[in-house]
Protein backbone atom coordinates (compact mmCIF):
# COMPACT_ATOMS: atom_id res chain seq x y z
CA UNK A 1 0.00 0.00 0.00
CA UNK A 2 0.95 3.66 -0.26
CA UNK A 3 1.27 5.93 2.74
CA UNK A 4 -2.14 7.11 3.97
CA UNK A 5 -3.28 10.73 3.75
CA UNK A 6 -1.87 12.92 6.50
CA UNK A 7 -4.42 14.20 9.02
CA UNK A 8 -2.46 17.16 10.41
CA UNK A 9 1.00 18.70 10.69
CA UNK A 10 2.67 15.83 12.53
CA UNK A 11 1.55 13.12 10.09
CA UNK A 12 2.39 15.40 7.15
CA UNK A 13 5.93 15.94 8.43
CA UNK A 14 6.54 12.34 9.49
CA UNK A 15 5.24 10.92 6.19
CA UNK A 16 7.53 13.35 4.36
CA UNK A 17 10.46 12.11 6.48
CA UNK A 18 9.56 8.52 5.61
CA UNK A 19 9.52 9.31 1.91
CA UNK A 20 13.00 10.86 1.82
CA UNK A 21 14.72 7.93 3.53
CA UNK A 22 17.42 6.94 2.66
CA UNK A 23 18.37 9.79 0.29
CA UNK A 24 18.20 12.49 2.95
CA UNK A 25 18.62 12.44 6.73
CA UNK A 26 15.36 12.44 8.66
CA UNK A 27 14.46 15.73 10.33
CA UNK A 28 15.52 15.93 13.96
CA UNK A 29 12.34 17.64 15.00
CA UNK A 30 8.76 17.10 13.95
CA UNK A 31 5.86 19.40 14.79
CA UNK A 32 3.37 18.38 17.47
CA UNK A 33 0.12 16.68 16.55
CA UNK A 34 -2.81 19.04 16.15
CA UNK A 35 -5.31 16.50 17.43
CA UNK A 36 -5.86 12.85 18.23
CA UNK A 37 -6.41 11.77 14.61
CA UNK A 38 -3.14 13.35 13.51
CA UNK A 39 -1.34 11.48 16.29
CA UNK A 40 -3.15 8.21 15.65
CA UNK A 41 -2.60 8.04 11.90
CA UNK A 42 1.08 8.87 12.43
CA UNK A 43 1.46 6.07 14.95
CA UNK A 44 -0.49 3.68 12.73
CA UNK A 45 1.88 4.37 9.83
CA UNK A 46 4.97 4.05 12.02
CA UNK A 47 3.72 0.66 13.20
CA UNK A 48 2.89 -0.40 9.67
CA UNK A 49 6.61 -0.22 8.88
CA UNK A 50 6.94 -3.37 11.02
CA UNK A 51 4.16 -5.24 9.18
CA UNK A 52 3.99 -4.90 5.41
CA UNK A 53 5.43 -1.42 4.93
CA UNK A 54 4.53 1.05 2.18
CA UNK A 55 5.34 1.05 -1.52
CA UNK A 56 6.54 4.65 -1.24
CA UNK A 57 8.77 4.18 1.83
CA UNK A 58 12.21 2.59 1.89
CA UNK A 59 12.38 -0.47 4.15
CA UNK A 60 15.18 0.95 6.28
CA UNK A 61 12.67 3.47 7.70
CA UNK A 62 11.47 0.79 10.14
CA UNK A 63 14.54 1.22 12.37
CA UNK A 64 15.32 4.88 11.78
CA UNK A 65 16.16 6.34 15.20
CA UNK A 66 14.38 9.66 14.62
CA UNK A 67 11.19 7.90 13.52
CA UNK A 68 11.46 5.52 16.47
CA UNK A 69 11.68 8.53 18.76
CA UNK A 70 8.46 9.93 17.31
CA UNK A 71 6.81 6.53 17.69
CA UNK A 72 7.91 6.24 21.30
CA UNK A 73 6.46 9.64 22.18
CA UNK A 74 3.12 8.72 20.63
CA UNK A 75 3.11 5.31 22.33
CA UNK A 76 3.70 6.78 25.78
CA UNK A 77 0.78 9.09 25.25
CA UNK A 78 -1.49 6.29 23.95
CA UNK A 79 -0.61 3.87 26.74
CA UNK A 80 -1.14 6.58 29.34
CA UNK A 81 -4.59 7.29 27.96
CA UNK A 82 -5.56 3.61 27.81
CA UNK A 83 -4.30 3.03 31.35
CA UNK A 84 -6.21 5.97 32.74
CA UNK A 85 -9.43 4.55 31.28
CA UNK A 86 -8.59 1.22 32.90
CA UNK A 87 -7.84 2.90 36.23
CA UNK A 88 -11.24 4.56 36.15
CA UNK A 89 -13.00 1.23 35.52
CA UNK A 90 -11.01 -1.36 37.42
CA UNK A 91 -12.27 -0.81 40.94
CA UNK A 92 -15.56 -2.60 40.46
CA UNK A 93 -14.45 -6.06 39.53
CA UNK A 94 -13.72 -8.79 42.00
CA UNK A 95 -11.59 -11.86 41.60
CA UNK A 96 -11.93 -15.29 43.13
CA UNK A 97 -9.39 -18.05 42.83
CA UNK A 98 -10.14 -19.58 39.46
CA UNK A 99 -8.34 -17.41 36.94
CA UNK A 100 -10.26 -18.70 33.91
CA UNK A 101 -13.68 -18.26 35.47
CA UNK A 102 -12.72 -14.80 36.69
CA UNK A 103 -11.54 -13.62 33.32
CA UNK A 104 -14.63 -14.98 31.55
CA UNK A 105 -16.81 -13.29 34.18
CA UNK A 106 -14.91 -10.02 33.82
CA UNK A 107 -15.49 -10.02 30.06
CA UNK A 108 -19.17 -10.92 30.46
CA UNK A 109 -19.68 -8.14 33.01
CA UNK A 110 -18.47 -5.41 30.65
CA UNK A 111 -21.62 -3.98 29.28
CA UNK A 112 -20.77 -2.47 25.89
CA UNK A 113 -23.00 -1.55 22.95
CA UNK A 114 -23.27 -4.23 20.28
CA UNK A 115 -22.83 -3.59 16.58
CA UNK A 116 -23.50 -7.27 15.81
CA UNK A 117 -26.99 -7.18 17.27
CA UNK A 118 -27.82 -4.13 15.18
CA UNK A 119 -26.48 -5.78 12.03
CA UNK A 120 -28.43 -8.93 12.80
CA UNK A 121 -31.81 -7.26 13.00
CA UNK A 122 -31.82 -3.71 11.63
CA UNK A 123 -28.84 -2.49 9.63
CA UNK A 124 -29.26 -1.71 5.96
CA UNK A 125 -26.78 -2.76 3.30
CA UNK A 126 -24.90 0.57 3.31
CA UNK A 127 -24.39 0.40 7.04
CA UNK A 128 -23.04 -3.13 6.81
CA UNK A 129 -20.66 -2.07 4.02
CA UNK A 130 -19.54 0.87 6.19
CA UNK A 131 -18.77 -1.47 9.02
CA UNK A 132 -16.89 -3.97 6.85
CA UNK A 133 -14.69 -1.20 5.43
CA UNK A 134 -13.71 -0.21 8.95
CA UNK A 135 -13.19 -3.79 10.07
CA UNK A 136 -10.96 -4.47 7.07
CA UNK A 137 -8.08 -2.52 8.62
CA UNK A 138 -7.73 -5.20 11.25
CA UNK A 139 -9.15 -8.30 9.61
CA UNK A 140 -6.73 -8.07 6.68
CA UNK A 141 -3.91 -8.46 9.20
CA UNK A 142 -5.89 -10.65 11.54
CA UNK A 143 -3.76 -12.22 14.28
CA UNK A 144 -0.57 -10.54 13.12
CA UNK A 145 -0.22 -8.23 16.15
CA UNK A 146 -0.43 -11.27 18.44
CA UNK A 147 2.22 -13.15 16.49
CA UNK A 148 4.86 -10.76 17.88
CA UNK A 149 4.20 -12.12 21.37
CA UNK A 150 5.15 -15.77 20.76
CA UNK A 151 8.89 -15.71 21.62
CA UNK A 152 8.22 -13.82 24.85
CA UNK A 153 6.17 -16.51 26.54
CA UNK A 154 6.88 -19.37 28.90
CA UNK A 155 6.54 -22.83 27.33
CA UNK A 156 2.95 -23.86 28.08
CA UNK A 157 1.50 -20.47 27.21
CA UNK A 158 3.55 -20.34 24.02
CA UNK A 159 2.38 -23.79 22.89
CA UNK A 160 -1.24 -22.83 23.55
CA UNK A 161 -0.90 -19.57 21.63
CA UNK A 162 0.52 -21.47 18.67
CA UNK A 163 -2.37 -23.92 18.83
CA UNK A 164 -4.71 -20.94 18.41
CA UNK A 165 -2.61 -19.06 15.86
CA UNK A 166 -2.21 -22.20 13.74
CA UNK A 167 -5.97 -22.13 13.27
CA UNK A 168 -6.02 -18.35 12.57
CA UNK A 169 -3.37 -18.91 9.92
CA UNK A 170 -5.37 -21.63 8.21
CA UNK A 171 -3.60 -24.68 9.67
CA UNK A 172 -1.05 -24.36 6.91
CA UNK A 173 -3.61 -23.94 4.12
CA UNK A 174 -3.37 -20.39 2.65
CA UNK A 175 -6.99 -20.57 1.53
CA UNK A 176 -8.13 -20.90 5.12
CA UNK A 177 -6.02 -18.10 6.61
CA UNK A 178 -8.58 -15.89 8.34
CA UNK A 179 -7.32 -12.65 6.80
CA UNK A 180 -7.64 -14.34 3.42
CA UNK A 181 -11.20 -15.49 4.13
CA UNK A 182 -12.02 -11.88 4.94
CA UNK A 183 -10.36 -10.64 1.74
CA UNK A 184 -12.50 -13.12 -0.20
CA UNK A 185 -15.57 -11.83 1.57
CA UNK A 186 -14.68 -8.21 0.76
CA UNK A 187 -14.20 -8.99 -2.89
CA UNK A 188 -17.43 -10.96 -3.14
CA UNK A 189 -19.38 -8.16 -1.52
CA UNK A 190 -17.97 -5.57 -3.91
CA UNK A 191 -15.45 -3.88 -1.61
CA UNK A 192 -11.71 -3.45 -2.12
CA UNK A 193 -9.71 -6.32 -0.70
CA UNK A 194 -6.20 -4.83 -0.80
CA UNK A 195 -4.46 -4.41 2.47
CA UNK A 196 -5.11 -0.97 3.97
CA UNK A 197 -7.46 0.10 1.16
CA UNK A 198 -9.83 2.02 3.44
CA UNK A 199 -7.32 3.51 5.84
CA UNK A 200 -8.04 7.07 4.72
CA UNK A 201 -11.74 6.63 5.52
CA UNK A 202 -11.53 5.21 9.01
CA UNK A 203 -12.24 7.20 12.17
CA UNK A 204 -9.98 7.68 15.16
CA UNK A 205 -11.63 4.79 16.99
CA UNK A 206 -10.45 2.28 14.36
CA UNK A 207 -6.92 3.68 14.32
CA UNK A 208 -6.79 3.40 18.10
CA UNK A 209 -8.05 -0.20 18.12
CA UNK A 210 -5.29 -1.13 15.72
CA UNK A 211 -2.62 0.95 17.45
CA UNK A 212 -3.47 -0.57 20.83
CA UNK A 213 -2.96 -4.08 19.43
CA UNK A 214 0.37 -3.14 17.86
CA UNK A 215 1.52 -1.37 21.03
CA UNK A 216 0.77 -4.43 23.15
CA UNK A 217 2.16 -6.86 20.59
CA UNK A 218 5.42 -5.04 19.98
CA UNK A 219 6.47 -4.44 23.59
CA UNK A 220 7.65 -7.48 25.53
CA UNK A 221 6.76 -5.57 28.70
CA UNK A 222 3.10 -5.63 27.59
CA UNK A 223 2.85 -9.38 26.83
CA UNK A 224 0.21 -9.80 29.54
CA UNK A 225 -1.89 -7.02 28.06
CA UNK A 226 -1.51 -8.43 24.54
CA UNK A 227 -2.81 -11.81 25.64
CA UNK A 228 -5.57 -10.31 27.78
CA UNK A 229 -6.66 -8.37 24.71
CA UNK A 230 -6.65 -11.57 22.68
CA UNK A 231 -8.71 -13.38 25.33
CA UNK A 232 -11.37 -10.65 25.43
CA UNK A 233 -11.47 -10.48 21.65
CA UNK A 234 -11.98 -14.25 21.30
CA UNK A 235 -14.47 -14.38 24.17
CA UNK A 236 -16.69 -11.79 22.48
CA UNK A 237 -16.62 -13.28 19.02
CA UNK A 238 -18.65 -16.50 18.63
CA UNK A 239 -22.09 -15.13 19.42
CA UNK A 240 -21.57 -11.77 17.63
CA UNK A 241 -20.17 -13.60 14.60
CA UNK A 242 -23.38 -15.57 14.41
CA UNK A 243 -25.41 -12.35 14.58
CA UNK A 244 -23.28 -10.76 11.85
CA UNK A 245 -23.67 -13.80 9.65
CA UNK A 246 -27.44 -13.73 10.14
CA UNK A 247 -27.52 -10.02 9.31
CA UNK A 248 -25.60 -10.57 6.08
CA UNK A 249 -27.98 -13.38 5.14
CA UNK A 250 -31.01 -11.28 6.01
CA UNK A 251 -29.78 -8.67 3.53
CA UNK A 252 -28.93 -11.28 0.90
CA UNK A 253 -25.28 -10.22 0.87
CA UNK A 254 -22.46 -12.37 -0.53
CA UNK A 255 -22.19 -15.79 1.13
CA UNK A 256 -18.37 -15.55 1.17
CA UNK A 257 -18.65 -12.87 3.83
CA UNK A 258 -21.12 -14.88 5.90
CA UNK A 259 -18.70 -17.78 5.56
CA UNK A 260 -16.00 -15.70 7.24
CA UNK A 261 -18.28 -15.08 10.20
CA UNK A 262 -19.57 -18.66 10.27
CA UNK A 263 -16.00 -19.86 10.51
CA UNK A 264 -15.57 -17.57 13.52
CA UNK A 265 -18.61 -18.92 15.32
CA UNK A 266 -16.96 -22.32 15.55
CA UNK A 267 -13.31 -21.32 15.62
CA UNK A 268 -13.72 -18.75 18.36
CA UNK A 269 -15.75 -21.13 20.52
CA UNK A 270 -12.45 -23.04 20.65
CA UNK A 271 -10.21 -20.00 20.73
CA UNK A 272 -11.90 -18.38 23.71
CA UNK A 273 -11.29 -21.49 25.80
CA UNK A 274 -7.67 -21.70 24.70
CA UNK A 275 -7.05 -17.97 25.11
CA UNK A 276 -8.56 -17.61 28.56
CA UNK A 277 -7.65 -20.89 30.22
CA UNK A 278 -4.48 -22.01 28.49
CA UNK A 279 -2.77 -18.97 26.93
CA UNK A 280 -3.47 -16.42 29.67
CA UNK A 281 -3.87 -19.02 32.42
CA UNK A 282 -0.47 -20.59 31.80
CA UNK A 283 1.15 -17.18 31.49
CA UNK A 284 -0.06 -15.89 34.84
CA UNK A 285 0.72 -19.25 36.49
CA UNK A 286 4.39 -18.66 35.68
CA UNK A 287 4.44 -14.85 35.75
CA UNK A 288 1.76 -13.75 38.22
CA UNK A 289 3.12 -10.20 38.10
CA UNK A 290 1.51 -9.66 34.68
CA UNK A 291 -2.00 -10.63 35.87
CA UNK A 292 -3.13 -7.04 36.19
CA UNK A 293 -1.90 -6.31 32.68
CA UNK A 294 -3.96 -9.24 31.37
CA UNK A 295 -7.02 -7.45 32.72
CA UNK A 296 -5.80 -4.12 31.39
CA UNK A 297 -5.53 -5.65 27.91
CA UNK A 298 -8.92 -7.34 28.16
CA UNK A 299 -10.55 -4.11 29.30
CA UNK A 300 -8.90 -2.11 26.53
CA UNK A 301 -10.26 -4.49 23.90
CA UNK A 302 -13.81 -4.22 25.26
CA UNK A 303 -13.59 -0.49 25.86
CA UNK A 304 -12.30 0.40 22.40
CA UNK A 305 -14.97 -1.78 20.79
CA UNK A 306 -17.64 -0.08 22.88
CA UNK A 307 -16.38 3.34 21.78
CA UNK A 308 -16.52 2.27 18.15
CA UNK A 309 -20.02 0.86 18.58
CA UNK A 310 -21.24 4.11 20.17
CA UNK A 311 -19.76 6.16 17.36
CA UNK A 312 -21.34 4.07 14.60
CA UNK A 313 -24.72 3.67 16.26
CA UNK A 314 -24.83 7.41 16.78
CA UNK A 315 -23.78 8.03 13.20
CA UNK A 316 -26.57 5.71 12.10
CA UNK A 317 -28.92 7.49 14.52
CA UNK A 318 -29.83 4.40 16.46
CA UNK A 319 -31.49 5.18 19.77
CA UNK A 320 -29.65 3.71 22.73
CA UNK B 1 14.56 -34.83 39.84
CA UNK B 2 14.59 -32.84 36.64
CA UNK B 3 13.87 -29.12 36.73
CA UNK B 4 12.55 -29.28 33.22
CA UNK B 5 8.86 -30.06 33.63
CA UNK B 6 6.67 -32.43 31.68
CA UNK B 7 3.38 -30.70 30.88
CA UNK B 8 -0.05 -32.21 30.88
CA UNK B 9 -1.58 -32.01 27.43
CA UNK B 10 -4.81 -34.02 27.40
CA UNK B 11 -6.67 -34.88 24.19
CA UNK B 12 -10.03 -34.26 25.80
CA UNK B 13 -10.68 -31.24 28.03
CA UNK B 14 -13.99 -30.56 29.76
CA UNK B 15 -14.26 -26.78 30.09
CA UNK B 16 -16.17 -25.74 33.22
CA UNK B 17 -19.56 -24.37 32.14
CA UNK B 18 -18.67 -24.85 28.49
CA UNK B 19 -17.72 -27.25 25.72
CA UNK B 20 -15.50 -30.29 25.49
CA UNK B 21 -12.28 -29.57 23.67
CA UNK B 22 -11.06 -32.38 21.45
CA UNK B 23 -7.54 -32.44 20.10
CA UNK B 24 -6.81 -34.28 16.88
CA UNK B 25 -8.89 -35.70 14.07
CA UNK B 26 -12.16 -37.32 15.03
CA UNK B 27 -15.42 -38.46 13.52
CA UNK B 28 -18.39 -37.79 15.79
CA UNK B 29 -21.68 -39.58 15.55
CA UNK B 30 -24.48 -37.37 16.87
CA UNK B 31 -27.61 -38.60 18.62
CA UNK B 32 -29.48 -38.97 15.33
CA UNK B 33 -26.71 -41.16 13.91
CA UNK B 34 -25.26 -38.52 11.62
CA UNK B 35 -21.46 -38.38 11.27
CA UNK B 36 -19.42 -35.17 11.61
CA UNK B 37 -15.71 -34.93 10.93
CA UNK B 38 -13.53 -32.44 12.79
CA UNK B 39 -11.77 -29.92 10.56
CA UNK B 40 -9.41 -28.16 12.95
CA UNK B 41 -6.68 -29.34 15.29
CA UNK B 42 -8.71 -28.40 18.34
CA UNK B 43 -12.49 -28.62 18.23
CA UNK B 44 -15.12 -27.52 20.75
CA UNK B 45 -18.01 -29.97 21.14
CA UNK B 46 -21.23 -28.67 22.64
CA UNK B 47 -22.04 -30.06 26.08
CA UNK B 48 -24.99 -27.82 26.92
CA UNK B 49 -27.13 -29.18 24.09
CA UNK B 50 -28.27 -25.69 23.09
CA UNK B 51 -25.84 -24.92 20.28
CA UNK B 52 -27.34 -24.00 16.90
CA UNK B 53 -24.44 -25.76 15.18
CA UNK B 54 -24.41 -29.07 16.99
CA UNK B 55 -22.32 -31.08 17.54
CA UNK B 56 -20.02 -28.02 17.66
CA UNK B 57 -20.12 -25.39 20.40
CA UNK B 58 -21.22 -21.96 19.18
CA UNK B 59 -20.91 -20.08 22.47
CA UNK B 60 -24.59 -20.37 23.38
CA UNK B 61 -23.69 -21.97 26.73
CA UNK B 62 -22.74 -18.47 27.90
CA UNK B 63 -26.35 -17.33 27.65
CA UNK B 64 -27.69 -20.10 29.87
CA UNK B 65 -28.60 -19.69 33.52
CA UNK B 66 -26.02 -21.32 35.76
CA UNK B 67 -28.11 -24.38 36.51
CA UNK B 68 -28.40 -25.27 32.82
CA UNK B 69 -24.70 -24.80 32.10
CA UNK B 70 -22.59 -27.96 31.86
CA UNK B 71 -20.47 -28.61 34.93
S1 LIG C 1 -21.33 -25.92 25.16
FE1 LIG C 1 -21.04 -24.15 24.00
S2 LIG C 1 -22.91 -23.98 22.96
FE2 LIG C 1 -23.21 -25.80 24.12
FE1 LIG D 1 -9.88 -15.34 13.20
FE1 LIG E 1 -10.06 -16.49 16.77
Amino acid sequence: MMLPKPRGPLSAAVFESMRVIPAEPVARAHPGADGPEDAAVTLWALYELAYRGFDDVDETAEWDPELLAVRRGLEVELEGRLRSRWDAYRSDHERNDDFGEDLFAFVAAHDGRSLARFVQTEADEQQVLDLLRLRSVYHLKESDPTAWVVPRLPTASKAALMELQYDEYGSGDPNRVHSHLFARGLEAIGLRAEYGAYLDDVPLEILEQNNAMSLMGLHRRLRGAALGHLAAFEATSSLPSRQLSQGLQRLGMAPEMSAYYDEHVEADAVHEQLAVRAICGELVAVEPEVTDDVYFGAFTCLDLEDRLARLLLERWQVAS
Amino acid sequence: MSDVPTYEHPDVVLCPGGPMLLRGKHVIEDSSGELHETTRRVTALCRCDKSARKPWCDGTHKLLPEKLAPS
